[in-house]
């Protein structure tokens, strides 16, 4: 780099993110956001300051070098740049699309104080998509060093914490319940949003590791997390089995036919594909008018995809204002381009019946805003008298998930009181050798915080098995044909091996 | 040295194929080793699956899916065997998916997924003296639970229900395990003219020490068994059997309202106390998806017409043929 960048020197505007139209895109499940050209990217790329001390790094939950990859793309190498990233994230192009940017590196990013901040995002998903089009993986050297890692659930949480473990030399293996890795990002965040190709292509990242996935698998009940323990030889386990539980109010007609969870609904869109029945077998029984109760992520990926299935008019309900919503900034902007009518400071009281056991109308409350509660929000309180009538033939919670009881029917995992694994500050569970990050430790978060927590169990559990917690790259004579270097020094490795011994 | 970076031929694993941990990836799917036909409508499938036949409880349930774009069909652990590896489902055709497993599902196929044990195992208390009744569907299902009761001690009256004499089965498998055996026919063809509650009466008659009752079959059996044992304060357990999709506890599609809560059928049961449960609620709610129900079936009766036309029966998962460019098996180790 030539000359020192600063504020004033840098491109002033955001390189905008080329977006389907809205009026074409209700229509199709094709991608929103149509991600960066070279020339945007590289434009994006120079409004970077490449702080020293960078912020941005340290807003990232798996400290990704924000200003190194960055750096090199500047620098025309792009190659490297996905190896900057993919050290710390395997999963770029999915990241790059579903993070909360706003909150993490791109909120502490210095150039968002004057200006808006560097589309970190839109640059990481660049890159992602140019290596899985490309066809790039960056393969570390491995040795193998006997130990066998076992992970329950292959959500962001199990593949980061899968990817560092056989990285680290352990022979990994993930167990997954459902028939297709990816927990949220498979069943949950749809195609619009995030393509299934994405997820395939990134998944086979981690696959190409050496982690092995057996889907099918549902752990607790074909065999146990001692078992796996005790009987089937792993040296350590992780589980990452998420919040996926849905949440439903306790209200009068919930169980009406036309009532379903948004984990439901897209399940059996995403994982299922009901919205190609009768080609596919599952089917999906839309209503016309349809309301989601809630506004969060799930909320906007549940009403988004029922106006593409044909929905004629779909209603948000929320009892908060668009200020509280804890949805993507994006997305929620995406959703009101896309004519979905809001009904903010409003509260479902009963879901009312069409005489045959489906869904007439909905009777709401209105809501103002009180005194501030625990979570710093303030509380939406009900107007007395206020209450209404609309009509509705579908009603869809998305109030949130709690914890799955699986693990804790079948273990003698120790639990917090909301049914939570509860771990101490390593993520170390209460079983020796047992591990736990992710949505089924904190409740419901994001993919980085799961991927976060995935790694930071992963140095706990190498410290557990006493191998080095290194990024650091030793000996050149190790590489032969490995794509790039990574892990343990030789006299580490025997050391392995002598305990393994 | 030894490299195991390179991406190995289990690459294909994640898709779909999970084979539980002990079979070659070249075996994708679970294979069916046994048929049998009770009846043209009613069928057994025994199918390999060595991890899950040792784990498996009477009670639980296994989801199976047939092939790509089959839907995830729950189905009632009939039988397990650990030590041929091998469980055991009785299916009844009913619709789509029931019905393409009954034409297409042969010795030797295979099956893309078979997840489980799902669901509570059945308490097999100390109850002294137990009723079994199964009805339909639930025929086959109350069969373990009879044996489980019976290898604890119990005194097991059994009571099954067909609609006639030619839909009848396992007949000597439940005369050898249980103490008592009662049959009845919709239409008196065999055994006692009537529904199940007639079974169930006649045995509360002649016993007034029952401690238990277990009923399986359809909604409107189980609730007829309950409201049976209701007034003499019988414990009355009934397996629930509501539309799911994922049976782990994710979508919520499978809940149940027990004595005013919401229960979860594939994870909090699906046995529950037969006396607690709102059984028009959930008769209701397997109304759900009817019309697209009758769509697909209609659809796939069209072409099964057609086919027959021309027969060329789909195998059942089609497998990929092996690729002979893909590295052959892990690379020195
Ligand atoms: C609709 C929706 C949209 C979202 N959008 C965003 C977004 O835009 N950005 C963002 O950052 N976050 C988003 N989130 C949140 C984010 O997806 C989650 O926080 C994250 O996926 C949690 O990761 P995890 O690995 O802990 O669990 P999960 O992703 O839930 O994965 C857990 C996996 O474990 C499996 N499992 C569970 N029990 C067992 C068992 N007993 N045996 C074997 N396998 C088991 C499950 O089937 C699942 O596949 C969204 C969530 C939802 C529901
Ligand atoms: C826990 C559980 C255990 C089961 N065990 C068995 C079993 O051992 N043997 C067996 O033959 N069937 C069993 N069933 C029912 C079986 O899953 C359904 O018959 C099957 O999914 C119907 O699919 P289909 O496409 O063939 O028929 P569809 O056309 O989808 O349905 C035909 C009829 O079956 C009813 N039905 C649909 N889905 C279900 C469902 N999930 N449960 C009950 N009825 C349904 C519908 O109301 C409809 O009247 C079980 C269901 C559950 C939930
Ligand atoms: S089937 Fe989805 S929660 Fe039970």
């Amino acid at each position: 780099m030539a000359k020192k960048k600063t504020i004033r020197t840098i491109p002033q505007e955001r390189n905008p993110i080329p977006v389907q139209d809205a009026e074409a895109r209700i229509r199709n499940f094709s991608e929103v956001a149509l991600g960066y050209g070279l020339e945007n990217a590289l434009n994006e790329c120079e409004r970077c300051l490449l702080c020293p001390q960078a912020e941005c790094v340290v807003g990232c939950p798996v400290r990704i070098d924000i200003p190194g990859f960055i750096e090199k793309i500047s620098q025309g190498d792009y190659r490297g740049a996905y190896d900057v990233i993919s050290d710390a994230n395997l999963l770029p192009a999915i990241c790059g699309r579903v993070c909360p940017q706003e909150d993490q590196c791109e909120g502490v990013c210095p150039v968002g104080e004057t200006l808006e901040p560097v589309a970190i995002g839109r640059i990481e998903r660049w890159i992602g998509d140019l290596a899985i089009q490309e066809g790039w993986e960056n393969v570390p050297y491995i040795e193998p060093n006997g130990f066998r890692v076992g992970i329950v659930g292959s959500g962001p949480a199990g593949i980061a914490c899968a990817a560092d473990m056989a990285k680290a030399g352990c022979e990994v293996t993930v167990f997954e319940a459902l028939h297709r890795p990816g927990g949220v990002l498979r069943y949950g965040i749809p195609e619009f949003r995030l393509p299934n190709d994405v997820i395939d292509a990134e998944i086979e990242r981690v696959t190409g590791v050496g982690v092995k996935f057996e889907c099918n698998t549902l752990v607790g009940r074909l065999f146990t997390i001692e078992q796996m323990r005790d009987e089937m030889g792993f040296d350590a386990v992780f589980i990452g089995t998420g919040a996926g539980s849905p949440t439903f109010a306790g209200l009068d007609g919930e169980s009406l036919n036309g009532v379903m969870s948004a984990n439901e609904l897209l399940t059996r869109c995403n994982l299922m594909q009901a919205g190609e029945f009768p080609a596919y077998d599952t089917p999906i029984h839309l209503g016309r008018r349809i309301a989601v109760i809630g506004a969060g992520n799930t909320a906007m990926d549940a009403m988004r995809v029922v106006l593409r299935l044909g929905a004629e008019k779909v209603y948000c309900v929320y009892r908060r204002t668009r200020d509280e919503s804890p949805a993507r900034r994006e997305e929620m902007e995406h959703a009101e381009e896309e004519g979905i009518d809001f009904h903010w400071l409003t509260a479902p009281v009963e879901i009312l019946d069409d005489g045959a056991g489906n869904v007439r109308a909905m009777r709401c409350i209105r809501m103002e805003l009180g005194e501030p509660d625990d979570s710093g929000r303030r509380r939406p309180v009900p107007i007395e008298g206020s209450e209404y009538e609309f009509e509705t033939d579908m009603v869809v919670y998305a109030i949130g998930t709690s914890a799955n009881p699986i693990l804790g029917q079948t273990s003698k995992l120790r639990l917090n009181k909301w049914g939570y694994i509860d771990t101490d500050e390593n993520l170390a569970t209460s079983i020796a050798g047992v591990y736990a990050g992710g949505d089924i430790v904190t409740g419901a978060a994001t993919v980085i915080l799961a991927m976060g927590a995935g790694r930071r169990a992963a140095s706990s559990m190498k410290a557990y098995l006493g191998l080095r917690d290194s990024e650091v790259v030793y000996l050149a004579e190790h590489a032969e044909g490995a794509a790039r270097l990574f892990g343990i020094d030789r006299a580490e490795k025997n050391f392995a091996r002598v305990r393994v011994a | 040295m030894t490299k195991r970076n390179q991406p190995g031929p289990e690459g294909d694993r994640i898709v779909a194929g999970g084979t539980a941990g002990n079979e070659a990836s070249a075996n994708r799917g679970f294979e069916i080793v046994a048929r049998e036909d009770f009846s043209d409508q009613t069928f057994l499938l025994d199918i390999r699956h060595p991890l899950l036949a040792k784990a498996a409880r009477p009670g639980q349930f296994v989801i199976v899916l047939v092939h790509e774009h089959s839907e995830r069909i729950p189905l009632t652990l009939a039988d397990f065997d650990p030590a041929a590896g091998t469980i055991t489902l009785v299916i009844q055709a009913v619709g789509k998916s029931t019905g393409e497993m009954q034409r297409n599902c042969h010795v030797g196929s295979r099956l893309l997924g078979v997840v489980g044990p799902m669901g509570e195992p059945s308490r097999v208390t100390d109850a002294k003296k137990v009723v079994c009744v199964g009805g339909g569907l639930g025929v086959a299902p109350v069969f373990p639970q009879a044996r489980a009761f019976k290898e604890n001690g119990a005194y097991v009256i059994g009571v099954v229900g067909f609609k006639n004499k030619e839909l009848m089965f396992w007949e000597d498998k439940f005369k050898t395990t249980c103490d008592e055996f009662i049959v009845c026919t919709d239409d008196g063809s065999a055994g006692i003219k009537g529904l199940v509650t007639e079974g169930v009466r006649s045995a509360m008659a002649r016993h007034d020490d029952i401690d238990e009752v277990i009923a399986i079959g359809p909604p409107i059996m189980m609730k007829a068994c309950a409201d049976a044992t209701r007034a003499e304060g019988i414990k009355t357990v009934v397996s629930l059997n509501p539309v799911m999709v994922d049976g782990t506890g994710m979508c919520g599609g499978c809940r149940v309202k027990v004595g005013g809560r919401i229960m979860f059928a594939c994870v909090d049961g699906p046995d529950f106390d037969g006396h607690q449960v709102d059984f028009d609620d959930l008769m209701n709610r397997l109304k759900r998806y009817a019309e697209e129900e009758s769509l697909a079936m209609e659809r796939w009766s069209e072409s099964c017409r057609q086919s027959r036309e021309t027969p060329a029966p789909t195998p059942v998962a089609p497998l990929p043929a092996p690729d002979p460019t893909s590295p052959a098996g892990p690379q020195d180790t």
